[in-house]
């Protein structure tokens, strides 16, 4: 198995306050890497951290190491715009840019990087649309604004936004925490779909969600990594106690 | 039907905010109509398109004071819209700190001066500085009326703009810069578009400021630094006359004065109409 990130004792601060401490860890190229835990024990930050979108918050910051292959991103002559632009994410409410049409919202990271060619940007948002599997949904109404779309459907749009401009990550950030189940399924179907060519790591509150797409599973509590290995072994033998707690749903 | 405390005072507070909207209303109707059964009978073509005649003559218009306005509001836009707005860009993205507060509390007082400190603040910088009243001097007095309001409207549209949004666009590894220029803006814009074109609104009926800035010329422009014709001077100018034939024209050039900013009211509503149906 060969790892896209590798994590080498990742800490992170809001302010004065830690909420990561030493996270070590690995993930694995073109599967999907679950992180579990309860509210507050750092998930969201530790993907936010694996983009640099942790720093985006005033008086955010993080220290340590996250190689992606080989380059620590966080290295001070490192534009993090360029990672950001290597390393996608999804965020946990659809966030659609609300006066763009559909099309513009998709090849927006695109035109905004300086490419002004009319029919690259068409294929560029069919092909994208399509891997969100959204375009059979949307072709006739490209024109029409991000907004209207359905809460799956937005979901699908910033996910095919993601993509035009070809990342090599993508993080979730509980994609799927304001979405109904049947969009929720069609989200996972894609996660599943989408980790042949990328690599994927998801934050989830659902645990039956951990355990239907990920490969491997990471439980954090209070801001530290508990129990890190592939999801079945998590989900069935638990190592540590507070792991098999918090999956039993003794807290939580 | 039971008359207990509860509906009587229901009912008398209907009445009372009803009797508050006639009050509220009455004299802007009083007005529109005054204006207008005044002004309409010596609105026509001559008095949109030519130039003001001697006393005593018959005929002539306002069309130099037309003319005149739409300049002098130009070059207030041309300074006061990118201060403005940059302003507001500023005070929403980087002004978290005690700079930023001082500047919108700034802002907020200068909005609320007496609009002839604006002239006057024209009138010491450029009319003393340059030795004569000119279109440039009234331009930039109104943009000093203009600069705060833009300011406090962007900054506002800005701040509706949610968190979400912006990190959406730095994520896709947008460039900070260019997420605030077409993404944050882009989002904002009928709220800023709005701000600006009631600004101008505003501003174009001011009178005070250009009394002594602009002043006045009873020709068509002839250079921005030249004193230049302006409609709500025009109309003081006028309506201070003993001549009725004068009067009537000051009568008119408000209701031309109205109707151009009812057409600008019209086009902010125009243009921030929702782009897409929802």
């Amino acid at each position: 198995m060969q790892n896209k990130i590798t994590v080498e004792n990742l800490n992170a601060w809001f302010g004065a306050k830690q909420v990561l401490h030493n996270i070590d860890i690995g993930i694995a190229k073109n599967m999907i890497t679950a992180i579990i835990g309860p509210s507050g024990c750092g998930k969201s930050t530790f993907i936010r951290c694996l983009n640099r979108m942790h720093e985006v918050v005033p008086k955010a910051k993080a220290s340590g190491k996250v190689l992606v292959d080989d380059t620590d991103i966080y290295d001070s002559d490192i534009d993090p715009v360029d990672i950001r632009r290597r390393i996608g994410m999804v965020f946990q409410k659809p966030n659609p840019f609300p006066t763009m049409s559909i099309r513009d919202n998709v090849v927006a990271g695109l035109k905004l990087s300086g490419i002004k060619n009319k029919k690259t940007l068409d294929t560029i948002s069919e092909e994208s649309l399509k891997k969100a599997a959204l375009w059979d949904e949307v072709k006739n109404d490209l024109n029409k604004s991000g907004v209207s779309l359905s809460g799956g459907q937005q979901q699908r749009l910033c996910i095919a936004r993601a993509l035009a401009v070809e990342p090599e990550i993508i993080l979730f950030d509980e994609p799927c925490s304001a979405l109904d189940p049947i969009s929720t399924s069609k989200i996972e179907d894609l996660m599943l779909e989408l980790k042949e060519k990328y690599t994927i790591v998801i934050v989830t509150h659902n645990m039956q969600q951990a355990a239907r797409v990920s490969d491997y599973t990471a439980f954090f509590l209070y801001g530290k990594l508990i129990e890190f290995g592939e999801t079945d072994q998590i989900f069935k033998k638990p190592k540590e106690k507070s792991t098999e707690d918090y999956i039993v749903g003794r807290f939580g | 039907m039971i008359w207990n405390k509860r509906k009587i005072i229901d009912r008398v507070m209907s009445i009372l905010t009803a009797a508050c909207v006639a009050i509220a209303i009455i004299p802007l109707l009083s007005i529109l109509y005054t204006v207008t059964i005044n002004g309409i009978s010596a609105v026509n073509i001559d008095f949109l398109t030519q130039i003001p005649k001697p006393v005593g003559e018959a005929g002539g218009g306002l069309g130099n004071a037309i003319q005149g306005t739409f300049i002098v509001v130009g070059i207030a836009c041309l300074i006061g819209l990118p201060v403005g707005i940059l302003a507001g860009v500023y005070l929403c993205e980087y002004g978290q700190n005690k700079f930023g507060r001082f500047v919108s509390f700034v802002a907020d007082v200068l909005t609320g001066t007496p609009s002839i400190v604006a002239g006057m603040f024209g009138y010491t910088f450029i009319v003393l500085y340059f030795g004569s009243f000119s279109a440039i001097a009234g331009g930039v007095a109104l943009s000093v009326l203009m600069i705060p309001i833009v300011t406090r409207t962007t900054e506002e549209s800005l701040r509706l703009v949610p968190g979400s949004i912006k990190e959406a666009s730095l994520a896709l590894g947008i460039p900070k810069w260019k997420t605030t220029l077409y993404i944050v803006l882009g989002t904002a814009r009928s709220g800023i578009i709005t701000g600006a074109l009631l600004s101008i609104a505003r501003i174009s009926g001011e009178t005070a400021p250009l009394l002594f800035t602009s002043f006045g010329n009873m020709f068509w422009a002839n250079g921005l630094d030249k004193p230049i014709s302006t409609m709500p001077v025009q109309i003081y100018t006028y309506a201070i006359t003993p001549f009725p034939d004068w009067h009537a024209k000051a009568w008119a050039g408000a209701l031309v004065l109205i109707i151009l900013i009812l057409i600008l009211n019209i086009g902010v509503r125009f243009v921030t109409r929702r782009k897409y149906g929802v």
